[in-house]
């Protein structure tokens, strides 16, 4: 069990200074996310130009993984549509649970999340950022964000 | 905020030397693992105790030579496990200092125990308006079955808050009774913080206002000295697998006149003594409340483990963890950037805790690749997390084969994951 396999520079590095932490407003699309297991708790918001994500941005307070994950997926997915993410989020997960998953694109930094994979109890803190965005998105489908933030979705994983 | 931690486990005024932690150790198979490569360090008995070989030979025992149904047959095996049963129920009802066996109903754990005193209790005689009074550090299990209760009878669930050091004040449990409470229902030892509830005076100012009181027992049964007629509660409860038993078993002690008029809880086999499509008489006492077959090999364990319990000694066992809890407090807040959260002077066993810049699930995988086995979370206790401002904390927790070595490896388990955050 090596824990430097988990805690990467790049994972530490993003936990300590958060990118894109904060929040949008306005927003095209919000949620929010809570891992009632180990308490993390992360609040999203997204703008939108047609099918692309403009901006993201998230606040909230977590571990590690989960804040770090959340960080390297704001960088990820700003100038990508829809679909993008989709693919982008299906090559995390199997990167999160599989050893020799070949990703079918170039993760860049996502790829510091793979050490997770020896650690099952942690997948969740990763992937918990990515189901929350899924929300935002779906969120913003269905019609306009309450401005007051109060319609939110908000997703829990356990 | 330091002197009461600086006070823990010198109130004793003795070092355990007459305690042979390392014999005590060798009774627990589980303890010579390695995690991760590592020794084995523990500190997690609060969410569930090891077992000594003494449980689970009693359990193999009664499997391999005693097993039949219970209360049912006239052949052999039936008595065997009967005897075995009820010898189980007395040693429970010793280890409790209750009255009587027929004060002795065995259950699941806590969780069922507190459900049923819900049910049967509190069901058929509260009205909307009547209030039941918990505190602000109870476990999930002594919330959520009132806040059941709220929504079947009307009644109101009254909360008195903790302070900053994680008491509950007497003042803020009198000044909260009513003419309408109908129970109060607080925690013997608080799972996240330790802390140990005045339960004496508790129940003296219930009952002066003939309010009966129930007490969550599950933290304390391991570590207090239980006594159920010197406490004065109506009701007392505990789980197995918290004090070196199997898990799937507890108990709830209730004062015989209180049993005696509670309608059953659940209906089925063994809790009646006659049945007709009319008609059914339901069985005395405390076999009214066992419906079904009980976990037979469970209850077997239980009292090894209550035995085993009381061949170590109850007050030496207490005196041990309560010097363990001292040093490892000392210990801790010598740590750069560790908080104790819960700092009541008296406090059981368990010490919750936070690092600057290290979120509590970080570090639960570092210490665990350390060997270090310790709980993060909200320790089901979420109300007590929100008090405190924090989504989680880290538990370490005693038993009585902890040792200054499982102490050691904390400390050196901290250091690392200082380091990783570094």
């Amino acid at each position: 069990m090596d824990l430097s396999e988990l805690y990467r520079d790049v994972i530490l590095d993003h936990y300590k200074t958060p990118r894109n932490f904060g929040s949008l407003d306005p927003a095209d699309g919000a949620a929010d996310g809570h891992n009632p297991l180990c308490g993390d708790r992360l609040h999203l918001t997204v703008q939108i130009d047609g099918d692309r994500i403009r901006d993201v941005r998230f606040e909230g307070k977590g571990c590690a993984i989960s804040t770090a994950s959340a960080s390297l997926m704001t960088e990820a997915v700003k100038g990508k549509t829809r679909a993008q993410v989709a693919r982008l989020f299906d090559d995390i997960h199997h990167v999160l649970t599989e050893r020799d998953f070949s990703p079918s694109q170039d993760l860049g930094k996502l790829v510091a999340l793979g050490g997770v994979r020896e650690f099952p109890a942690r997948v969740k803190c990763a992937s918990l950022c990515w189901h929350t965005l899924n929300a935002a998105l779906e969120q913003r489908e269905r019609g306009p964000a309450d401005q007051a933030g109060a319609a939110a979705p908000s997703i829990s994983t356990e | 905020m330091s002197t009461p931690v600086a006070e823990l486990g010198r109130a004793d005024g003795r070092t355990a030397a007459d305690y042979d932690v390392a014999a005590v150790r060798a009774d627990f198979p589980i303890l010579s693992r390695r995690i991760h490569g590592k020794p084995l360090a523990y500190l997690d008995s609060a969410a569930s105790a090891q077992q000594p070989r003494s449980v689970m030979a009693a359990v193999d025992d009664y499997v391999a030579r005693h097993h039949a149904n219970v209360h049912r047959g006239v052949h052999t095996l039936s008595q065997e496990a009967t005897n075995l049963f009820e010898a189980a129920r007395e040693t429970v009802r010793a280890f409790l200092n209750a009255r009587s066996t027929r004060e002795i109903v065995f259950v699941r754990g806590t969780t069922e125990a507190i459900n049923l005193v819900a049910q049967s209790f509190g069901r058929p005689r509260l009205q909307p308006g009547d209030e039941i009074l918990i505190t602000g550090l109870e476990h999930h299990a002594n919330i959520v079955p009132w806040q059941m209760l709220r929504e079947q009878t009307g009644a109101k669930l009254i909360v008195a808050p903790i302070d900053r050091a994680g008491n509950v004040p007497i003042d803020a449990i009198e000044s909260r009774l009513s003419a309408r409470t109908r129970l109060v229902a607080v925690a013997h030892v608080s799972n996240a913080l330790g802390t140990v509830l005045p339960i004496k005076d508790i129940v003296r100012v219930a009952h002066a206002r003939s309010v009966p009181v129930l007490v969550d027992g599950a933290q304390a049964a391991p570590h207090e000295i239980v006594d159920v007629q010197a406490l004065g509660c109506d009701f007392y409860t505990f789980s197995s697998h918290k004090v070196y038993g199997p898990t799937g078993v507890g108990v709830l002690y209730g004062r015989e006149e209180l049993l005696s008029e509670m309608p059953p809880w659940q209906g089925g086999g063994d809790m009646i003594l006659s049945v007709t499509f009319d008609k059914t008489t339901y069985n005395t006492l405390p076999y009214k409340f066992e419906a079904g077959t009980p976990n037979i090999a469970g209850v077997v364990g239980l009292a090894a483990a209550l035995r085993y319990v009381e061949t170590l000694g109850r007050s030496k066992v207490r005196a041990h963890e309560h010097r363990l809890l001292g040093i490892a407090s000392r210990r801790l807040q010598q740590v750069p950037g560790l908080t104790i959260v819960g700092t009541a002077p008296a406090r059981s066993a368990v010490i919750s805790f936070t690092v600057d810049g290290i979120h509590p699930h970080d570090l639960g995988t570092i210490l665990d690749a350390e060997g270090v086995a310790i709980r993060t979370g909200h320790h089901c206790a979420m109300p007590v997390m929100d008090y405190f401002g924090l989504p989680a904390t880290a538990r370490a927790s005693f038993g009585c084969y902890s040792s200054e070595d499982d102490i050691d490896q904390l400390l050196d388990a901290l250091e690392k994951a200082r380091e990783v955050f570094a």
